[in-house]
């Protein structure tokens, strides 16, 4: 990948002269801000990785290694896979996030994942407002062979979770996910619409949603850290989904949202078919960053 | 979150409380924190280099006027050097070709293509009084003719009817004589999302380039794209030969920083931007607010007044 490529060269030339200096730490920082680290995340990553080691003789591969081992630091305690607890009948996943991030393929590819363990899956189409957004769901319902309760376009989200929850409680179906309108995160008015689907469900079950995902897309910038934050007060977030991963982005502000909030990352998307969807692997996604691949 | 750029350097240079020409070493300390802000506000890293190049050899031996400070003087170079690169005037879509002018759209996926087309057709319809037709090529995601084809009724623009099992080839072509047979002014393509990697959609997405020959191609990105923004718009220019950009979710509270990047990497004016996803959410690109965005300032306007 580029990212990768603009990695190798960059360290390759800084380490000509095989010693660890100040000038060297700071191209080591550019790295890493170009795959989103942002600064203060790879300030830390660079002194980290120089403490002790100033002035001394180090090679390329090794620098490679030592920043992809820090960023793996950060990232392993959240690598933690999404478990849908068969305590609860049915286990309610929100999916939640900005437009076009890739909430309902993923609700798709996760569907999938469901059937084939013999789950019985009910999808809620409680995107009311996007053109065609439930007709989109319905296929991958089709696809899956999950269930999906849907009104028409318009509707009250709200009433739609409602509708799924009765639904999926009394078929005995063991998850129901819930598919979202996209939002920006400072829209306060569809913020609000989204606390009210979580009021509605927790009305139902105390205890539901049991599993709040907000999916980031892969080629975002510093603004997923305000992201995090306001689906997080708004909706309660539980963990994470990265998508996109087969592009030329890297995702590397998840390094800095794991160093702030410490949030679960369950999985990452690696394309649009109904199997790009993979364990978030903490080592593969910081080997990926420094273009250890 | 982020403090606004007046705010830092007000911080540095107002320490130094002098007054006359700024000197080289006040520049590069506040270039220190005008590379931060950018960085920030997701400006690619080697656009903010060249930036800071050239803000640096305009400040160094500013005078600093009596009714600002150097902090403020600073800033108004900044923002001023900014504007000029993002573009100083707006620059709209261009229908100035034999009809049907052919409109291409692209992009990544997600990045808000379909909406941006009927918006845009909307526009053109309701304020340029053009008769336009709407394709959708997207044979790949689930539900996307439906789509255009629900915004299409929405906004009372014609869509070309749906037939199964066409490539985006084969619907372009189609397109095109419906245009063609049609008496319309402009056909609108709106295309399957694609990340640039993927050779096979990337070829796909220039024949039919190649076969519309379209007067504009947009590139459509999300404004809260981070440092991949050259990347993506790098590889569309370089494949499909874009004539403008459309910056989608203005409407966020993202900082905008791709903006800077896409505009410093292709040469090709941001066109419009996307402010909501109602259909009439398009406004003109005006690279002062795009600027004040960026700076993380609203004030910046009226700063530059005073300067
Ligand atoms: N390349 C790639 N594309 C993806 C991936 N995940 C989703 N997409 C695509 O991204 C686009 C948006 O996906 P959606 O699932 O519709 O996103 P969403 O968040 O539901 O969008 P809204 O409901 O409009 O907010 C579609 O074209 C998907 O096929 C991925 O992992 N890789
Ligand atoms: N807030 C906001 N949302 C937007 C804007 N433009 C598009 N959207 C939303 O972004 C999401 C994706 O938009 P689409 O038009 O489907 O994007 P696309 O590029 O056609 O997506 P694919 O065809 O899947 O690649 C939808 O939820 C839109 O409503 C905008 O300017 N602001
Ligand atoms: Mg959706
Ligand atoms: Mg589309």
């Amino acid at each position: 990948t580029r990212t990768a490529s603009n990695l190798t060269t960059g360290i390759t030339d800084l380490f000509t002269k095989k010693k660890l200096d100040a000038a060297t730490l700071e191209d080591l920082e550019d790295i890493l801000i170009r795959a989103d680290l942002g600064v203060q995340t790879a300030e830390n990553i660079s002194a980290v990785v120089g403490k002790g080691r100033y002035e001394k003789d180090i090679d390329p591969e090794e620098v490679r290694a030592l920043i992809a081992g820090e960023i793996e630091k950060t990232l392993a305690p959240v690598a933690v896979p999404l478990v849908f607890d068969s305590a609860h009948k049915p286990f309610v996943l929100l999916m939640v996030g900005v437009n076009g991030s890739g909430k309902t393929t993923t609700i798709g590819k996760v569907a999938s994942k469901l059937r084939a363990e013999g789950k019985k899956v009910v999808l809620a189409a409680a995107d009311t407002f996007r053109a065609a957004a439930i007709e989109q769901l319905k296929v991958w319902a089709d696809r899956t062979g999950a269930a999906i309760v849907a009104r028409e376009q318009g509707s009250d989200a709200a009433g739609v979770a409602f509708d799924a929850y009765a639904k999926a409680k009394a078929e005995g179906a063991d998850v129901l996910i819930v598919d979202t309108a996209g939002r920006l995160q400072n829209r306060t008015e569809l913020m609000a619409e989204l606390e009210k689907v979580v009021r509605v469900l927790k009305k139902q079950e105390p205890a539901a949603p049991h599993a709040v995902v907000l999916v980031l897309d892969a080629t975002v910038g510093q603004n997923a850290l305000v992201q995090v934050e306001a689906f997080k007060r708004v909706a309660g977030v539980t963990g994470l989904v990265m998508t996109k991963l087969d592009g030329t982005a890297r995702g590397g502000i998840l390094v800095a949202i794991a160093a702030k909030h410490g949030l679960p990352v369950h999985l990452v998307g690696v394309g649009e078919g109904i199997d790009d969807l993979q364990p978030f692997a903490a080592r593969d996604f910081a080997r990926a960053i420094v273009g250890l691949e | 979150m982020f403090d606004s750029l007046s705010d830092r350097l007000g911080g540095i240079l107002d320490r130094l409380k002098k007054r006359g020409a700024l000197t080289e070493a006040d520049v590069n300390e506040a270039m220190r924190e005008v590379r931060r802000a950018l960085i920030e506000a997701d400006v690619a890293l080697d656009v903010v280099r060249s930036f800071t190049d050239r803000v640096r050899s305009r400040a160094v031996g500013a005078e600093v006027v009596k009714s600002v400070t150097p902090g403020q003087m600073v800033v108004k170079i900044v923002n001023d050097e900014l504007v000029a690169m993002l573009g100083s005037d707006a620059k709209p879509i261009d229908l100035d070709a034999a009809p049907p002018v052919p409109v291409l759209m692209v992009g990544l996926q997600g990045s808000g293509k379909t909406t941006s087309t009927a918006k845009i057709a909307k526009r053109l319809t309701e304020r340029g009084n053009r008769k336009v037709l709407m394709a959708s090529l997207d044979t790949r995601r689930p539900a996307a003719m439906e789509q255009l084809a629900t915004l299409g009724r929405q906004v009372g623009v014609e869509t070309l009817p749906i037939v199964a099992g066409q490539s985006a080839v084969q619907i372009a072509r189609r397109a095109m004589d419906a245009g063609r047979l049609g008496g319309f002014d402009v056909v609108m393509l709106d295309t399957a999302g694609r990340v640039t990697l993927d050779e096979a959609l990337m070829a796909e997405v220039a024949e039919v380039k190649a076969i519309t020959r379209p007067h504009e191609v947009l590139l459509v990105a999300d404004s809260l794209t981070g440092q991949d923004a050259v990347n993506t718009a790098k590889a569309f220019d370089e494949r499909v030969g874009l004539t403008g950009i459309v910056l989608t979710r203005a409407d966020g509270d993202g900082r905008g920083g791709a903006a800077l990047s896409m505009r410093a990497v292709t040469g090709k004016p941001i066109k419009l931007l996307g402010t909501g996803e109602k259909m009439d959410a398009l406004e003109d690109f005006d690279p002062r607010r795009v600027a004040g965005r960026i700076l993380g300032m609203g004030d910046v306007v009226s700063l530059v007044e005073k300067a």
